[in-house]
């Protein structure tokens, strides 16, 4: 028997009671932000009443305290993905500076430059694109991408082309914001290893929802934002394999990632520390330690089950929906709690406002992956996405919403 | 509450759009985009604004302003298409708060209700947008003798 209590893991969230125009909250837009629990935000308050200091730069008692506590966050983000250490995991601001991080830095590392190749793909959020077009416009590298299938997985057919000894760095989201699949990329990742390219994982949407370990996945760094995984808004993680991390130049300067500065040169300070240039973050990265205890003591296995149970229940009640067309995998297999879908034609901002009208808050529009849009030949999508306090009656509820915008449009 | 958002004006403009698809001659033509829903219009105008033609995809909303842009500024005097207008970009920006005008405005009036969703005022103002651009681009309301 499972111990997993939906009604007693939405008790620990005080916004899901509320009511947004005289219905009762229906929180669908987990992937685009979660919902955060009285665990993480006691925690935070109890931080900022009782313990607030800068981190790192103090002998007196509030430092440390401060210190101890960020340092102790950094270490339960690293049991929680397998890290071989805390020093593997930096804090940064969210996934897209993580991204950025790394597209500058192991950019810099390698020594990109024309003739060079950086492989991503059309699943990709716009922040796992721009970074690398960027830096193929600093350098004249060139950047190029796996397709998408009729189905919605990547398509690996070219991966031997793609993937070859021009390449220095594969970048690629492990689970789609927007379709929802889980990539494997054992064989991508194998693959780049064989030509001496690095591998980069966004991991945005699957740090928060399946258990995951760095050292299975095999790639060299991940990056992901605490504000998707219960956690605050303002911190998130570059976690970089240590060997690599050691060669890694810094990204942004200033205090704290030095060892010693004189005004014609400076030496930089070992990882973590190296990219964490000025004050971090510090209650958020506190808030983060708190959403990992949390999501921990409820167990990821537990929440992945409850969430392919929650997803093949959407998947299956949108199926029985006349008019309604998911876009990629029609089972709960290979894919996670994010489901886009389109229904009649009906444009997304329509069908988000009335579905709002009842309550139900989904996302509608590009989803930050315009390629994946433009790759299925719409202009925007509705998304519906889901987490460990989602419920079958909240997936009826956007049933009866869709019934509702059908009546309306149609 | 939705009633108010989706009037019923507003359902029949856009199941049943008036004058849409691009024609030719033109004197100016432009296309407006809104980055966060890839809502898109493509508006022309002839320079004395005996016609406006357009294409576009979008929501409801977006598409039913501009068929009754299309109602409301097709054939007026220049002077009176720039009065209807500012009062509809008024009416939009008011948050609500705006009295509007059926006499200068006609159906679009029925777009009293959006300004109260900050989120769906740039849908509603979309294809105006399109229009100032293009008539800005025909010389619409320009005189002669101040072109000279
Ligand atoms: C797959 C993916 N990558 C990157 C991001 C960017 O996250 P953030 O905005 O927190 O940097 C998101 C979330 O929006 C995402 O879903």
């Amino acid at each position: 028997m499972s111990s997993f209590d939906v009604a007693r893991v939405r008790a620990d969230f005080p916004i899901l009671g509320r009511e947004i125009n005289g219905h009762p909250l229906v929180y669908l837009d987990s992937a685009n932000t979660s919902q955060k629990p009285v665990q993480v935000l006691d925690v935070m308050r109890a931080h900022a009443e009782q313990h607030n200091a800068n981190v790192s730069r103090s002998v007196h008692t509030l430092g440390t305290e401060s210190t101890a506590a960020y340092e102790d966050a950094r270490a339960k983000v690293a049991t929680f993905i397998g890290a071989a250490s805390p020093d593997e995991v930096v804090f940064t601001k969210n996934s897209t500076e993580a991204l950025n991080l790394v597209a500058h830095s192991a950019g810099e590392m390698l020594g990109v430059g024309p003739g060079d190749e950086i492989v991503i793909s059309e699943m990709e959020h716009h922040s796992n694109i721009v970074p690398w077009q960027l830096l193929c416009r600093r350098t004249g590298a060139t950047l190029r991408w796996f397709g998408v299938t009729d189905d919605g997985r990547l398509d690996e057919s070219t991966l031997d082309e793609l993937v070859n000894e021009r390449t220095k760095i594969v970048s690629l989201v492990h689970m789609s914001n927007i379709l929802g699949t889980i990539n494997d990329v054992s064989r991508i990742v194998a693959r780049a290893h064989q030509v001496g390219a690095l591998v980069l994982l966004d991991c945005s949407q699957s740090v928060p929802h399946l258990p995951l370990s760095v050292s299975a996945l095999g790639a060299d760094f991940i990056a992901f934002t605490g504000h998707k995984m219960v956690g605050p808004t303002g911190i998130g993680v570059l976690w970089g394999r240590g060997a690599v991390l050691a060669d890694l130049p810094p990204f942004l300067g200033g205090g704290s990632m030095i060892e010693t500065v004189t005004l014609e040169h400076t030496t930089f300070a070992a990882p973590p520390a190296r990219f964490e240039a000025g004050t971090p973050p510090i209650t958020e990265a506190i808030g983060l330690g708190a959403a990992v205890d949390y999501l921990s003591a409820i167990g990821m296995d537990e929440i992945h089950r409850h969430e392919q149970e929650i997803t093949g229940y959407a998947l299956k009640t949108l199926a029985d929906l006349p008019g309604v067309r998911v876009f990629g995998l029609g089972t709960p297999e290979g894919r996670g709690g994010t489901v886009s879908f389109d229904v009649d034609g009906i444009h997304p901002h329509d069908v988000g406002q009335i579905l709002d009208d009842l309550g139900v808050q989904v996302r509608v529009g590009h989803h930050c992956a315009r390629p994946v849009c433009a790759r299925f030949g719409v202009a925007a999508m509705t998304r519906a996405s889901f987490y460990l306090y989602t419920t079958t009656d909240e997936i009826d509820a956007l049933a009866r919403g869709i019934e509702q915008v059908r009546r309306v449009f149609g | 509450m939705m009633d108010q958002l989706y009037q019923e004006i507003i359902l029949d403009h856009y199941k049943h759009p008036h004058g849409r698809g691009l024609r030719s001659p033109f004197g100016g033509e432009a296309h407006h985009v809104n980055p966060t829903c890839g809502d898109e219009i493509t508006i022309r105008v002839t320079t004395d604004l005996s016609d406006i033609s357009y294409d576009g995809m979008g929501c409801s909303i977006s598409q039913a302003s501009a068929s009754v842009l299309h109602d409301q500024l097709t054939g007026l005097d220049p002077a009176a298409a720039f009065r209807v207008h500012e009062a509809f970009v008024e009416l939009m920006q008011g948050r609500g708060q705006v009295e509007p005008d059926e006499d200068v405005l006609g159906d679009a009036v029925a777009f009293a209700g959006v300004a109260r969703y900050p989120a769906r005022v740039k849908c509603a103002l979309l294809p105006w947008m399109a229009f100032k651009d293009a008539a800005v681009r025909a010389g619409v309301g320009v005189s002669p003798e101040v072109t000279a």
